[in-house]
């Protein structure tokens, strides 16, 4: 295995999946000639030619729209979406049509819509925005949030694979700053198994994507400062989500703390606090707490970024106050 | 167009030092086509710009300070802190912002024009983009509707050949953007966005038509950008040297100063007066950004609603978890 980075490893899954099958091509704006907005595909065209890495232009409905149509003749397009944000310019492509399409006619439509997400860098209100949990109440489409170079490249190969529309949510903040070991073979991760990021015992901690190294920091914290063993349950995908190893997990723990950068309102914490009060009330030794953004849109200025995003002190409160029940 | 020059070169300089941060996109080059379109608006008219907005809000009068201030995400900023480098405004000037989402104002600004109409008023509205924005389904959309309401607006399309890396000539069918005016039967035009006093005599003719004949045009203003897509681009894997230093040859700035000149109106040493100036209005834009306070965490939620009754619910909303650990940890008030 090889050290790689998160965007390393998401670079590799495309490629290695685009060498394996022909059916698989990419469509986006600059991610030819430019290399990627955040040079993923960089070094692709050279490799696989301009019409299996297709430069688009600026006209985020008619690229996806376009995978839509492409995905019904049997291709496998994946899409770039330079900023997550900016899907919404595809909004009814991808829920009025894709999302039903195989519900209406039972035509598989296999694509992916690779959507770089999430804030730390002053991106602004357009450039930092989490939006899976918006996508999570359509039904027919799925949802993948990596947190590890691992799982980034086998959850794309699995997107790619799977025959239904796919949401893949890479973490901007994640790219560079975390390395991990990625096999070279072809692999897969399926959807809807968690991965029990660090095993504990008195608080579990349900979260995904770049929350995932918030929580290990909260719990890093705490274990040294006074023993407080967190348990932290990576999602991966959240549709479909791992319902069984969350309400395990709470099994064990009797706490659950639902951490998502994504604001509050609304937002997938909500479904699984829900969940979790369905079926798992009795596990519980205290209510279920969330830990998310507030309702606002992300601001740009530093400091209320910074008090926008869920910080490793506020899960660490989160934590201490569990502790007392 | 000096004062634009300047302010982004110490924009560049001042976000590689690490006190601007985010994304950040300069104009150097494309100064003509800002300022000679923004120039002839009237009392009554009103201006949407692209996300490459620090030319534009220069050119209608923000205050330099104040858009630097922004840029560091201060609250003197021209928004507040909350917006950034992509979303200047200046509502009191009528310059109704710098949108993120590219192709996104056209509608807006359509619906802007339409207002001016619906309430008689004898205004126009300018709507800038790029090039890259024509390929959207918005333009389309926006300059539609325009054409079949008769609205007051001109869409005035900055091509600068190239959408981030991608050239107009691999994202447009057609590649002389102004044509495509006929498929509203809208009067389009190109001139060249170099020339300040070219796009002043276009931009002021069309606005008389807007005004006066309620009628729509698409002007085309052709230039280029200097610099790299954003300042972590350094814009030369998808442009050749040769084309960058081509361009560099005709110069807006130098090119106004020439005629300037010729005609009289300046001579050589108001030319570096005018400089000195600038460089120190530019200087004391950054000393003020740098010194202006940050906003305060407290009023995070207060500009979400228009009604502080709603904003006031929602802030209580994150702080009622069961342990309050929002209100704890940031002091936040309600
Ligand atoms: C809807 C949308 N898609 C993509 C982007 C990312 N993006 C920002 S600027 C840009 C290129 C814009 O080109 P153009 O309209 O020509 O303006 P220029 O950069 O040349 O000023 C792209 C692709 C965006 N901000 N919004
Ligand atoms: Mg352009």
């Amino acid at each position: 295995m090889a050290i790689k980075t998160y965007l390393q490893a998401i670079s590799d899954g495309l490629r290695e999946e685009m060498r394996r099958d022909d059916r698989v091509f990419v469509i986006g704006e600059d991610v030819g000639v430019y290399g990627g907005a955040f040079k993923v595909t960089q070094g692709f065209q050279a490799e696989f030619g301009p019409w299996r890495v297709l430069d688009a232009p600026l006209a985020e409905t008619a690229i996806v729209g376009a995978c839509t149509g492409a995905s019904m003749m049997g291709l496998r397009p994946v899409a770039e979406m330079q900023f997550a944000d900016f899907i919404s310019c595809a909004w009814d492509h991808l829920t009025t049509v894709a999302a039903k399409q195989h519900y209406r006619t039972g035509t598989a439509l296999p694509f992916v819509v690779r959507c770089p997400s999430g804030g730390g860098f002053s991106g602004g209100p357009f450039h930092s925005q989490n939006p899976e949990s918006s996508f999570a109440h359509i039904p027919g489409l799925k949802i993948v949030c990596p947190a590890t170079p691992e799982d980034a490249k086998g959850l794309l190969v699995e997107a790619i694979r799977d025959p239904n529309p796919v949401l893949y949510f890479e973490h901007k903040h994640l790219y560079r700053r975390i390395k991990g070991e990625v096999p070279e073979t072809d692999y897969t991760t399926p959807f809807g198994q968690a991965r029990v990021h660090r095993a504990g015992s008195d608080v579990t901690i349900v979260t995904w994507g770049a929350m995932v190294y918030t929580a290990e920091e909260a719990a890093t914290t705490v274990a040294e400062r006074d023993g407080t063993s967190v348990e932290i349950i990576d999602l991966r995908t959240i549709i479909p989500w791992d319902r069984e190893a969350v309400l395990a997990s709470v099994a064990r723990t009797s706490r659950l703390i639902v951490l998502h950068e994504d604001t509050r309102t609304g937002g997938f914490g909500a479904e699984i606090a829900a969940t979790v009060a369905e079926e798992g009330f009795g596990l519980l030794d205290a209510p279920v707490v969330r830990v998310a953004a507030p309702d606002t849109p992300v601001p740009f200025s530093p400091p209320l970024e910074k008090a926008f995003i869920p910080q490793v002190a506020d899960v660490v409160r989160a934590i201490e106050r569990m502790a007392a029940y | 167009m000096v004062l634009i020059r300047r302010f982004e070169e110490r924009t560049e300089e001042q976000y590689t030092r690490a006190r601007i941060g985010g994304y950040c996109h300069l104009a150097i080059g494309e100064e003509a086509a800002t300022v000679g379109a923004v120039d002839p608006l009237g009392d009554h008219d009103y201006l949407f710009a692209s996300y490459r907005d620090h030319g534009t809000a220069l050119a209608v009068g923000s205050d330099p300070g104040a858009v630097m201030a922004e840029l560091f995400g201060k609250a003197a900023g021209v928004a507040g802190g909350y917006g950034g480098s992509m979303h200047l405004l200046d509502v009191e000037r009528r310059f109704l912002g710098g949108w993120g989402i590219v192709g996104g104002q056209l509608p807006i600004a359509a619906g802007a024009a339409l207002a001016l109409d619906y309430t008689g008023s004898d205004g126009a509205v300018l709507c800038q983009f790029g090039d890259g924005a024509t390929n959207t389904g918005a333009f389309h959309e926006a300059l539609n509707l325009a054409a079949v309401w008769n609205l007051p607006i001109i869409f005035q399309i900055t091509n600068n050949l190239y959408g981030m890396g991608t050239s107009v000539a691999m994202a447009s069918g057609e590649t002389e953007l102004w044509k495509r005016a006929a498929a509203y039967e809208m009067h389009g035009e190109r001139v060249d966005g170099n020339d300040v006093l070219a796009v002043h005599e276009a931009t002021t003719r069309l606005l008389t038509m807007a005004r006066r004949d309620r009628r729509p045009s698409l002007l085309e203003t052709c230039t280029y950008r200097w610099r790299g897509h954003s300042v972590a681009d350094a814009g030369k894997v998808y442009r050749s040297a040769d084309e960058i230093a081509e361009w560099r040859t005709r110069d807006p700035i130098a090119r106004f100063e020439h005629q300037a000149i010729e005609a009289g109106t300046l001579d050589v040493g108001d030319v570096s007066e005018l400089r000195r100036e600038v460089d120190a209005t530019v200087t004391e834009a950054i000393k003020f950004a740098a010194a202006a306070a940050t906003p305060t965490v407290a009023n995070l939620y207060d500009n979400v609603y228009g009604d502080p009754g709603t904003a006031a619910q929602f802030a209580r909303m994150d702080t009622a978890g069961p342990f309050g650990e929002r209100r704890e940890t940031r002091g936040w008030r309600t």
